[in-house]
């Protein structure tokens, strides 16, 4: 157990490339962590998806042992945080568990917006904030100037900001002395009732599901019997330990420690993030505050391309959900993709996630529904059934339309920073999709934009449209705030006459139009001519709101096929055949599958 | 056995831009090689499959034209002797418009040919020039009047559909050709084949091929003005007055057997699909070595038959008779032709069913790749 007065709970802040993975690296190396030769590239990162786009999805806690110039060894806990919106709920613990956080600016680059929603979150949780400007060693490095944007932008004293190369080892020391000195170390009193923060899960081959813990009060020791308070489970703990980052055992965490605990438990959904673990013998009476069940907020459906694998799939979800709690799934069927599944996620880029591992690391030939929110429908009552309410979670599941007395479709509150030139794109595509304007301020020549939204026009390729406007320079930060009522309508798609269901999208009447007439143009693209000519038409209800019409094919054959020609020709016709396996047969119409994705993106309008 | 047989000469003056068939540039060539090449090929393909008189000889190319007339008599001659001829057996020679091969025709015929088909190619010097062929326009008509007397049956070919053809250029072109009274006429549309010099120059953008919808257009004026000339269309590209249809092709399309011998040449006998060695080099290598001169011989399974059997077939006005390939395969007629798109397509009156028979109606005609890819089964299809 260490005093707590020797330990130092921090996360650390930077926009992507600025340096985090390679200072933590370097941190590891300094405090002996691990042996130059254990030290693969960037240790925390360490799903590929991370690697490549760049962010975090699942905490990561290092300790470091380190001797500061006062000869006293102190315990630092390197917090490494899940790193997008998505993940909102789970950034916030992830914070609460420390007191600390070092702000690293790469000293070429300067400050980048994103950068100031992390900061504020942080500050938010009565961090310290140590400024660590790094990347000192580059020819265009201007640490000077930096500097002045760190206080003119970010609003905090950078006047003792470290001057630092994560890459040539310069700083790191001060860095670590600044850490010590700087961040207060954790309060907790280590003789009251337990109170351990589940910060995260993530289930291990050989150890199940382990728990990274924060203890706020008391100890936790392995034989403890725990209960989860929110999960309302009792778990025996049969191991406690620290990752250095090499999983070590220890005896306990107390109260100020950061560590894992694991306890025999087979699925991460019994360890909801946030909860609160106390003894079941003389516990706490008194959950920690902050906890939210997490729920989905977007879904879509999960098609196999080939029918014959959706027990592949049922299998390949159901491992990655072994992992990932926060994502749900039930079967669905579809007329048009037959059986797959409909999957409830956090948000578009936990979705994103999801769809490329299960590609990548289960080797799945998937077909992706276009996202849909979550929507309250009241139903007034029939003949046969009373009034109820429903929540809708796929499209093709719309109710009777003479029932719906109202739809309540859920909204957020989005923080967007951007580059001033970017803004009024910006502001008219928020305005286009129904958004309301809270707020306009400026924080040194880049806007801070907050605007309400309805999720369900966010889910539609918002994000892609951001990023294209401004050039990947805009930053976009949500939260939920709630359901509202709207004046919306399910959009069928038929194509030949005949409604697909995969295509279908509840929409607000105001836009319905605009975004049938586009679905229309993008599907006649999408759709090769076929055999006979094809209407393609957007209803609402038995009226036709938008059509387009996708003309015959005039001409496919081969000019001059003689005797040395058969084989040649029977190649094509197998070729032909093995297209047609991977298109999706609608009313005599083969879709292929890049459509039932394709027609979704908005473009560039 | 096979009753027609296929002759391949695989050299030419110049290889043309558009064309992928199997043809060889060469400075010189020896004669005598390929005249006992080609005999020893000949007999080799006659110990496998004679027995029944031939009724079409056709010499291909390459551009056979370009062959002295003495080893066109002598593998006449030789072919006789292994098979037999039947009464009125037709020998078809592919010919050059070029004033030097039309004074070589009284010898040809002399030889036993008696129909040519002459690769005119166009009547328009621009676009013979685009085309890459060698000749002019006067010059190929001359040649069509001299073989006009030498033989009794004359075809010829021209290419439309061109880069910027306007229907009216066509008009004009194909009314001229309806006009020099031939039995028989192949009107192909210009097609890019991978691996040519066009499809380099459609990569490179130097051209762009003419857009489907106006190509189909020309196609639809075609049947109109053959239709109207009295010599429709009995295939695809290929018309003829009454009688007077290529019978060689026929063999073809209506998928009965058929011996091919010289490079590259393909043949299909009792179920048996062959390939001569391609290269000209490595055919005579393999005919001096006494070895075998077939470079692949494939048992092809009955499915396998019946898939090429009817997309022959359907190339043809006539059709498909699927009782009679259900027996000849000994497959059920459903396991070979998907009978909802049958339906769907007859409603479309793109294919027409008379009791046996289907075939690919006049409008279906410029459709019938991707006809096939829904009409065939995917049971005849390799998995
Ligand atoms: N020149 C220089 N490059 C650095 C320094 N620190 C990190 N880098 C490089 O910057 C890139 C991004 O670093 P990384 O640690 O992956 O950034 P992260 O996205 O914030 O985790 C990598 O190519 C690093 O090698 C530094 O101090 N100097």
């Amino acid at each position: 157990m260490t005093d707590l007065a020797l330990i130092r709970n921090f996360s650390i802040i930077a926009h992507i490339d600025h340096g985090k993975s390679t200072l933590a690296d370097r941190l590891i190396q300094f405090t002996g962590g691990l042996t130059e030769r254990e030290m693969s590239a960037q240790v925390l990162d360490n799903m590929d998806i991370e690697k490549e786009r760049g962010i975090t999805i699942k905490a990561q806690t290092v300790r470091l042992n380190y001797t500061a110039k006062d000869g006293l060894t102190y315990q630092l806990n390197l917090m490494d945080t899940p790193g997008h919106v998505d993940f909102a709920y789970e950034v916030s613990r992830s914070l609460a568990a420390c007191e600390g956080a070092l702000l690293v600016v790469d000293a070429a680059q300067g400050v980048e917006a994103q950068t100031l929603a992390n900061v504020y979150q942080s500050i938010e949780h009565d961090h310290e904030i140590v400024p660590v400007i790094n990347k000192i060693d580059l020819p265009a490095a201007e640490p000077e100037q930096v500097r002045k944007e760190i206080e003119d932008i970010i609003g905090i004293d950078a006047s003792e900001a470290v001057l630092a190369s994560a890459k040539s080892g310069i700083g790191i020391a001060e860095i670590l002395e600044a850490i010590v000195t700087k961040i207060p170390p954790p309060k907790g009193d280590r003789d009251a009732p337990l109170k351990a923060m589940l910060v995260d899960s993530w289930y291990d081959p050989y150890l199940g599901v382990v728990i990274l813990v924060r203890v706020i009060a008391g100890t936790i020791r392995k034989g403890l019997h725990v209960k989860f308070m929110q999960g309302g489970t009792d778990h025996l703990i049969d191991r406690v330990g620290f990752m250095s980052p090499k999983i070590e055992q220890t005896k306990e965490l107390a109260a100020g420690e950061i560590g894992f605990i694991t306890a025999q438990i087979k699925e991460v959904a019994q360890a909801k993030v946030g909860d609160t673990i106390t003894t079941v013998k003389n516990g706490a009476t008194e959950a920690l505050a902050g906890f939210k069940e997490v729920q989905p907020v977007v879904f879509c459906g999960m098609f196999p391309v080939d029918a014959a694998e959706f027990e592949k799939l049922r299998d390949s979800i159901g491992k990655l959900r072994l992992n990932d709690a926060s994502f749900s799934f039930e079967t669905e069927s579809s007329a048009a993709l037959g059986f797959g599944f409909r999957c409830g996620f956090l948000g578009l880029l936990h979705l994103e996630i999801i769809q490329e591992r299960l590609t990548r690391e289960y080797d799945m030939d998937l077909i992706t529904t276009a996202p849909s929110v979550v929507y309250r429908i009241q139903l007034n009552k029939s003949r046969t059934d009373p009034a109820q309410e429903l929540m809708l979670h796929n499209p093709a599941d719309y109710p009777d339309p003479s029932r719906i007395e109202q739809i309540d479709e859920p909204w957020i509150k989005a923080t967007i920073y951007t580059p001033d030139e970017y803004l009024g794109s910006i502001l008219k595509l928020c305005q286009d999709r129904r958004g309301i304007q809270l707020d306009l301020t400026y924080v040194g020549g880049r806007a801070q934009i907050t605007y309400e939204l309805p999720l369900n026009e966010v889910v539609f390729d918002f994000y892609d449209r951001l990023k294209s406007i401004s050039r990947g320079y805009a930053s976009f930060d949500y939260e939920q705030i709630g359901l509202r009522e709207g004046d919306l309508v399910k959009m069928s798609i038929l194509v030949n006459n005949e409604p697909v269901d995969a295509l279908s999208m509840i929409v607000h009447r105001g836009v319905a139009e605009a975004r049938g007439r586009h679905m229309c143009e993008r599907l006649k693209d999408l759709i090769p001519r076929h055999l006979f000519k094809i209407p393609v038409q957007a209803a609402i209800g038995g009226k036709v709101i938008a059509r387009e019409t996708i003309a015959a094919m005039r001409k496919d054959v081969t000019a001059k096929c003689y005797g040395g020609d058969i084989s040649r020709k029977k190649k094509l016709l197998d070729k032909q055949k093995k297209g047609k396996a991977k298109m999706r047969e609608y009313g005599n119409v083969s879709i292929p599958q890049e459509a039932f994705i394709a027609a979704l993106r908005m473009g560039e309008e | 056995m096979a009753r027609a047989l296929y002759i391949h000469w695989p050299f030419c003056l110049k290889k043309c831009p558009y064309c992928d068939f199997n043809s060889h540039v060469r400075a010189g060539v020896d004669v005598a090689a390929w005249q006992a090449a080609l005999l020893a090929d000949m007999r080799h393909e006659a110990g496998l499959a004679s027995g029944e008189a031939l009724e079409s000889i056709f010499f291909g190319g390459g551009t056979p034209s370009l062959m002295p007339p003495s080893l066109v008599g002598a593998l006449l001659e030789e072919a006789e002797r292994l098979w037999g001829f039947a009464p009125g057996i037709e020998i078809t020679l592919e010919a050059n418009p070029s004033s030097v091969e039309a004074s070589k025709f009284a010898d040809l015929a002399d030889a036993g040919v008696g129909r040519v088909s002459l690769g005119l190619q166009s009547l328009d010097n621009a676009a013979l020039k685009f085309l890459g062929r060698l000749h002019s326009a006067e010059e190929g008509l001359a040649a069509l009047e001299v073989a006009q007397k030498q033989f009794r049956r004359v075809s010829f070919d021209l290419i439309y559909a061109l880069p910027g053809q306007s229907v009216e250029n066509w008009r004009g072109e194909l009314e001229r050709a309806l006009g020099f009274g031939t039995d028989h006429l192949s009107l192909y549309q210009l097609t890019i084949e991978p691996g040519t010099r066009f499809a380099t120059d459609v990569r490179c953008g130097a051209f762009a091929p003419l857009e489907d919808d106006p190509a189909a257009d020309l196609f639809a004026l075609t049947r109109e003005l053959t239709d109207a000339a009295g010599i429709p269309a009995y295939e695809i590209s290929n018309h003829a007055r009454p009688g007077e249809q290529s019978r060689h092709n026929l063999t073809y399309w209506r998928y009965h057997d058929y011996c091919g011998i010289g490079p590259g040449a393909h043949g299909r006998r009792g179920g048996v699909a062959t390939v001569r060695h391609k290269k000209p080099e490595n055919f005579l290598a393999a005919v001096s070595a006494a070895g075998n001169r077939i470079s692949e011989s494939r048992e092809l399974g009955s499915r396998e038959q019946a898939a090429e059997a009817l997309l022959m077939g359907l190339r043809l006005a006539e059709g498909v008779d699927l009782a009679r390939l259900s027996a000849r395969f000994g497959l059920p007629a459903a396991s070979m032709i998907d009978a909802d798109r049958l339906r769907l397509l007859t409603d479309l009156s793109l294919v027409w069913q008379r009791g046996d028979r289907i075939g690919v109606t006049p409008s279906g005609m410029p459709l019938l790749d991707a006809l096939l890819g829904e009409l065939v089964s995917g049971e005849l299809v390799a998995a």
